[in-house]
């Protein structure tokens, strides 16, 4: 079944041009055509992960792409492996169901065929970046994927605000891209190869200096910061969520946005080998879980909160992989996917229904939408963490390993244990503040009596169906993690080896479940009646003002940044093309024309000039060739 | 007879010839004088064919090209000039300069 990977990734691009070229011609406006695409990747995909579970070994194939001399080729392979399954899963899971949701969701769109294309387009650009087997191929299916972010924030872009938010997740990402690049040529450069397999080879073996390799993971990191959305570069996420709800769901929550931290997984060995970069990891992670969660605090537009929500839970996975977890971060990546890409289509399902994103225009819907409700609130237990849901078995993976490496001493990560306890306590305190907004979430979207207009409805079945569905996984996903053949035992490799089924350490879980419940329950207290006159926080000017500002993040992009660039780099750039560049340009035809106003006269007329001119150079040409040749 | 006085006779036929291409002023005798580059190389051909011994008596055939050629070209020179004539009643090739900037 390994074989067929390559299908996987292959039928959703098909379904794309198919789309793309006769889609609107098609009955249903083609939709059929990419949820039967994801639809056969996703049963290859589940036998794949069936066949890793069994024991599979990694399968790799790989063919010269392009060579370009000096022992230097461009690969072009995928490589098949536990890791690349489990996000196959996760990825075809998610876009199937995402894509049935939008059948109804979409439904009398003026772009619905074109929403299915780049929908389509998207899931190949993901697939690509699971199955490479290079950096290259790898970096291909990125932008892939950046592009399709961008046009899809901008699905609606008849309002400049989406417009301007698919510019600045387009231009915000690209910050962290130029890195990824860079970080790609230092590896390729020190390896002498793209291939991945290569790289970490090379670095295993001592035969990249220790230097290029912290200088070409931190690199690479930038790439991962850019598009997982951690601090600086997390601003771009929330606005992310002016594109439609199904996107939310599938791009920005469960599968792009992991895209850093599949990234990072993927070159683990090398990331392990740089204690520094590790460091760095741990320390900007817990920085954006921090702030993540407690921005989602104060949100009023539930999309939001689901965004900021996310950032937090990304910050969360690449925590864990900077204290050695590899497995708990790739698991928490596995149920995050499920209960947030659940989360998202659930809050689209309100958002059909009430016509707004503001919670203090919704409340009360749990008796109006009872199947959104369940749903919604299995994911978002499962989310603050509350056994024996998903969120509770990988967060609390991710906790252990914290604690291992930070106060047990027992990490095997270079991670250096002050940072380690630094990551420890911020996702303990993160865990809290996720539990208070989950339950800040829940009081003003279900409880409490109805804010809005007119008369919320549940939503059809076909909308439906992808929430029960999810709502399933979400609740089991973490079973995953559990046991001796569990996720931790698929994605080991040979320079990962597996370190056995979770050690659940009794203590921290006890911990943690009533760090999840006070959460939960000063949520419940705080906004059991609703909506309160004033928000608590309101009450605290400098927290509250700090926090609607986003803490001055976007303030400071928006003065330093995009000021510099509008006001003195663009004119100078735009003037430099004008002159410089067009100057050549104009000068090269200009210099022709005045050339050939003095040189025309040449062209007398006079064919008994032509002829002489024409006898000289032939007597011309005759000394030089006898002189050459004879001489 | 040795191969130099063909030759000589050949290299003198063909600077008469550039002489009047490049110097006369009617139209008529540059044609003339072109036939006379032309039979110039002609003797050449003759000549080394001789001197060659060539069992295609390729020099030969190819002299035959050549006149006929000439032939043709002449031809086609003269209807030009005769036109040239009705037209501006001249055929100083001096003043035909339309082709100029």
């Amino acid at each position: 079944m390994e074989k067929l990977a390559w299908l996987v990734p292959a039928l959703p691009l098909v379904a794309w041009a198919v789309l793309l070229l006769v889609g609107r011609r098609l009955p249903g406006g083609g939709a059929a055509v990419g949820i039967l695409a994801v639809a056969v990747g996703w049963v290859i995909s589940l036998a794949i992960l069936f066949g890793v579970i069994g024991g599979a070994d990694a399968y790799h194939v790989s063919t010269e792409w392009t060579p370009i001399g000096a022992g230097f080729e461009i690969p072009f392979g995928m490589t098949v492996d536990g890791l690349a399954a489990v996000l196959l899963v996760v990825v075809t899971t998610v876009s199937l169901l995402v894509q049935l949701y939008s059948v109804s969701y979409m439904r009398g769109d003026e772009r619905y065929t074109f929403f299915f294309a780049k929908l389509s387009l998207f899931t190949a650009g993901m697939l690509i970046v699971v199955l490479a087997d290079n950096l290259l191929l790898m970096l291909f299916g990125w932008e892939v994927m950046g592009v399709c972010s961008y046009f899809l924030i901008g699905h609606y872009w008849e309002d400049v605000a989406n417009a301007r938010a698919a510019v600045k997740a387009f231009l915000t990402t690209r910050v962290g891209d130029l890195g990824f690049m860079a970080g790609i040529f230092v590896f390729a450069w020190a390896a002498r190869s793209f291939e991945i397999e290569r790289i970490i080879e090379g670095v295993a073996t001592g035969e990249i200096s220790s230097t290029t390799v912290t200088l070409g993971a931190a690199l690479l990191f930038c790439g991962a910061i850019g598009k997982s959305g951690q601090f600086p570069l997390h601003t771009w996420l929330p606005d992310a969520m002016a594109g439609p709800t199904p996107v939310s769901a599938l791009i920005h929550a469960a599968t792009m946005v992991a895209a850093g931290v599949f990234l990072v997984a993927r070159m683990y060995p090398v990331f392990e080998a740089s204690g520094s970069v590790l460091n760095e990891i741990g320390i900007l992670a817990s920085i954006t879980m921090l702030i993540a969660a407690l921005l989602a605090l104060v949100q009023d537009d539930i999309k939001r909160v689901l965004a900021y929500s996310t950032v937090s839970q990304l910050a969360y996975m690449m925590a864990a992989l900077s204290v050695g977890g590899y497995s708990a971060g790739i698991f928490h990546l596995f149920t995050h996917a499920f209960f947030k890409a659940l989360l998202f289509l659930a809050a689209g399902a309100i958002i059909h229904a009430v016509h707004s994103n503001n919670m203090s225009e919704m409340g009360g819907l749990a008796r109006a939408m009872p199947v959104t409700f369940g749903t919604f609130l299995v994911g978002a237990l499962a989310l603050a963490g509350i056994a024996p849901l998903a969120g509770f078995w990988s967060k609390d993976e991710i906790l252990t390993d914290a604690w291992n490496a930070g106060f047990a001493g027992a990490g095997e990560a270079a991670t250096s244990q002050s940072v380690a306890q630094i990551v420890f306590v911020t996702g303990m305190v993160t865990a809290f503040l996720t539990a208070l907004y989950v339950g800040r979430m829940l009081w003003l979207t279900f409880g409490a009596a109805f804010r809005g207009q007119g008369h919320p409805h549940e939503a059809d079945a076909a909308m439906l169906f992808p929430l029960v569905v999810l709502a399933v996984g979400a609740a089991l996903a973490g079973f995953a993690g559990l046991g001796d053949n569990s996720i931790g035992t698929w994605i080991a490799t040979e320079h990962l080896p597996a370190h056995g089924p979770a050690t659940l350490n009794l203590g921290l879980i006890v911990v943690t479940t009533v760090v999840a419940l006070t959460g939960l329950a000063i949520g419940t207290a705080l906004y059991r009646r609703g909506l309160p006159e004033r928000e608590y926080l309101e009450r605290v000017p400098v927290v509250w003002k700090t926090l609607q500002r986003k803490f001055f993040l976007d303030d400071l992009y928006e003065q330093g940044i995009v000021r510099a660039v509008a006001g003195a780099l663009a004119p100078a750039t735009y003037w430099f093309d004008q002159r410089a560049v067009d100057g050549v340009v104009n000068g090269a035809g200009l210099g022709t024309r005045r050339l050939a106003r003095g040189l025309r006269y040449v062209q007398s007329g006079q064919a008994q000039w032509y002829a002489a001119a024409l006898f000289i150079g032939v007597v011309g040409l005759a000394v030089v060739v006898t002189q050459l040749i004879g001489g | 007879m040795p191969l130099i006085y063909p030759l000589v006779f050949a290299a003198f036929l063909f600077s008469a010839g550039v002489y009047g291409v490049l110097a006369r002023r009617n139209a008529v005798m540059v044609l003339m004088s072109i036939e006379l580059m032309l039979n110039a190389v002609n003797v050449n051909l003759v000549a080394f064919n001789a001197y060659l011994q060539d069992q295609l008596v390729s020099g030969q055939v190819f002299a035959l090209f050549v006149i006929a050629v000439a032939a043709a070209e002449v031809g086609i020179g003269l209807a030009i000039v005769l036109l040239i004539f009705r037209n501006r009643e001249t055929v100083n090739i001096d003043e035909v300069d339309l082709l100029r900037w």
